[in-house]
């Protein structure tokens, strides 16, 4: 195709976009609604991983050391967890650290403060936060750390104070999640896919119709000598337009709704707040949200004007 | 130049619109294909047009047979032949310079022609101040003779005018029919169906009469007898 076959396509999908334009309203409306529920679906997406990360990150084993444990028996204890292949990471809080973090979230609290300035040593224990791969291989690294502090305090001083973990009531709040986890993708996944699917084709729909108001057209096009090249592409050209003029809508449109339910989402689904997430991935957005308004829109009118073109 | 070879069309339901029909047209010919409705006449062009194809024979242009040419070579074909409807068929988005400028476009040809063309070509049809008019915006008459500078444009061999006066009053007819004949008198042979009297006793040109899909007259000066 050379330059001036180019340009009079896309000189030609411009005016019919322009001359129809009560079709191209309809269809960019339509696309709209479709490319908003993609929009959505994202977002759900997101807000529903980030709340399954957040519940996965509260699920850990911590073990409590005694005051006097000396710091390199904890750190033994930290290099054989880190060894094990289920740990994700060990996370080493010393004594120090612990009381540091202690004031900063006490900071407003004299009375706490003083009532610790009152003691002289510091009466918090070095911790190690302990976080597996996958939820349900908690109970393997609750057996090895049972073992390890039998070991441990046969004999010698105890270091492990305590541990937390693994109690009957622990055991199944984690298998309940796990089986949350694993559904909310699942049904996430089928009701996602649903709703794209039926979104595409009511645009699909949209744009057949609006290509059906002129295989008149298209038939005069070829009577008088016109390529079936030549007659497709400034529908197809048209049809772009609709999806990225949709998508620019759609994305103008997600700004102040993120805006707006961004405080809510965070507070109410912990840690993400969309409208910063939509912000910073506003690229990524674009790219997802126009592109596949443009390749719905090309798509669709490449398929639609094909059944009128053969004659 | 146009060969039909005993064509004939079947359709689905049994009806037959074309049976057993020859005849052969040669360069700078004016002929008229005359017949009541339901004669045969607009599959013929359809014929021509590949527009349908015979269920047997043949229609041969300069040598090609037109029904084994592929799809996505049609437009090749159609670029030789200049075609004038009933319904003037002009793409009512596009105004009267649009339009004929499209054909041209379709033809490849180059801005350039299409600047110097396509005003040329809407004078010949009395058309030069209506050039910017949406189709919408001129009467059948007007529409017709853009529908003619469109079929003439890319100067092609042959003009099918499928009943072009069909939907006009007799100033406009009188009109049509005389730029068919300064088209012909230029050399582009043209193929002419109707079923108006005054035109075909006026031409005193070939006439082709059909009847229930079949050629019952072939005259070389005709009239029209029915």
């Amino acid at each position: 195709m050379d330059w001036t076959t180019a340009k009079r396509i896309f000189r030609a999908g411009m005016l019919d976009f322009s001359r129809n334009a009560f079709v191209s309203v309809a269809s960019i409306l339509v696309m709209t609604v479709t490319l908003f529920v993609v929009g959505v679906t994202i977002f759900a997406g997101v807000i529903l991983n980030a709340t399954l990360d957040e519940l996965r990150d509260k699920a850990d084993i911590n073990v409590y050391f005694t005051t006097m444990a000396p710091e390199e028996r904890m750190l033994e204890l930290k290099s054989s967890l880190e060894a094990l292949p289920e740990v994700e990471s060990v996370e080493y809080i010393s004594r120090d650290e612990a009381l540091a973090a202690f004031r900063e979230r006490h900071k407003d609290d004299q009375l706490t403060l003083q009532a610790l300035e009152e003691l002289e040593d510091n009466p918090l224990s070095a911790v190690l936060n302990v976080r597996a791969r996958d939820i349900s291989q908690y109970e393997a690294i609750a057996a090895f750390l049972n073992k390890e502090q039998e070991a441990l305090t046969a004999g010698e001083a105890p270091i492990i104070d305590k541990i937390n973990f693994y109690n009957e009531q622990h055991r199944q709040a984690l298998a309940r999640l796990e089986v949350i986890t694993d559904s909310a993708q699942r049904l996430g996944f089928v009701v996602i896919a649903i709703l794209i699917l039926t979104s595409i084709a009511i645009s699909f729909n949209t744009l057949r119709l609006a290509i059906y108001s002129s295989r008149d057209e298209i038939q005069v096009m070829r009577l008088v000598g016109a390529g079936q090249f030549y007659i497709r592409a400034p529908f197809m050209v048209e049809g772009t337009l609709y999806g990225l003029i949709s998508g620019i809508i759609t994305l103008l449109l997600f700004y102040p709704l993120t805006w707006w339910l961004g405080g809510a989402t965070q507070g109410f689904f912990g840690g993400v707040n969309i409208f910063g997430y939509y912000v910073s991935n506003f690229p990524l957005f674009f790219l997802i949200i126009a592109g596949t308004g443009m390749l719905l829109g090309a798509t669709a009118s490449f398929l639609a004007v094909r059944r009128y073109l053969k004659i | 130049m146009i060969y039909f070879d005993r064509v004939s069309k079947v359709y689905a339901d049994d009806s037959v619109a074309l049976e057993d029909v020859s005849f052969s047209v040669e360069p700078g010919e004016f002929i008229s294909v005359v017949g009541h409705s339901g004669a045969g006449k607009t599959t013929l062009v359809k014929m021509l047009l590949a527009e349908e194809h015979p269920t047997s024979g043949s229609v041969f242009f300069e040598s090609i047979n037109i029904h084994e040419i592929p799809l996505h070579r049609i437009n090749d074909l159609r670029r030789k032949i200049g075609t004038v409807f009933q319904d003037f068929r002009l793409l009512p988005n596009k105004t009267a310079y649009e339009n004929i400028a499209f054909a041209m476009e379709a033809a490849g040809r180059s801005e350039e022609d299409i600047h110097s063309d396509v005003p040329h070509v809407l004078e010949l049809v009395d058309l030069g101040d209506k050039i910017n008019n949406f189709p919408a915006q001129l009467s059948g008459g007007e529409q017709q003779r853009v529908a003619i500078a469109r079929a003439i444009v890319n100067q092609p061999d042959v003009i099918v005018a499928d009943e072009p006066t069909g939907n006009l009053d007799p100033v406009n007819t009188f009109e049509i029919v005389q730029i068919l004949k300064k088209i012909n008198d230029l050399g582009t042979t043209i193929i002419l169906t109707t079923h108006n009297k005054g035109v075909i006793d006026s031409l005193k040109k070939r006439v082709i009469t059909m009847d229930r899909g079949k050629v019952i007259r072939d005259d070389r000066e005709g009239k029209y007898i029915l």
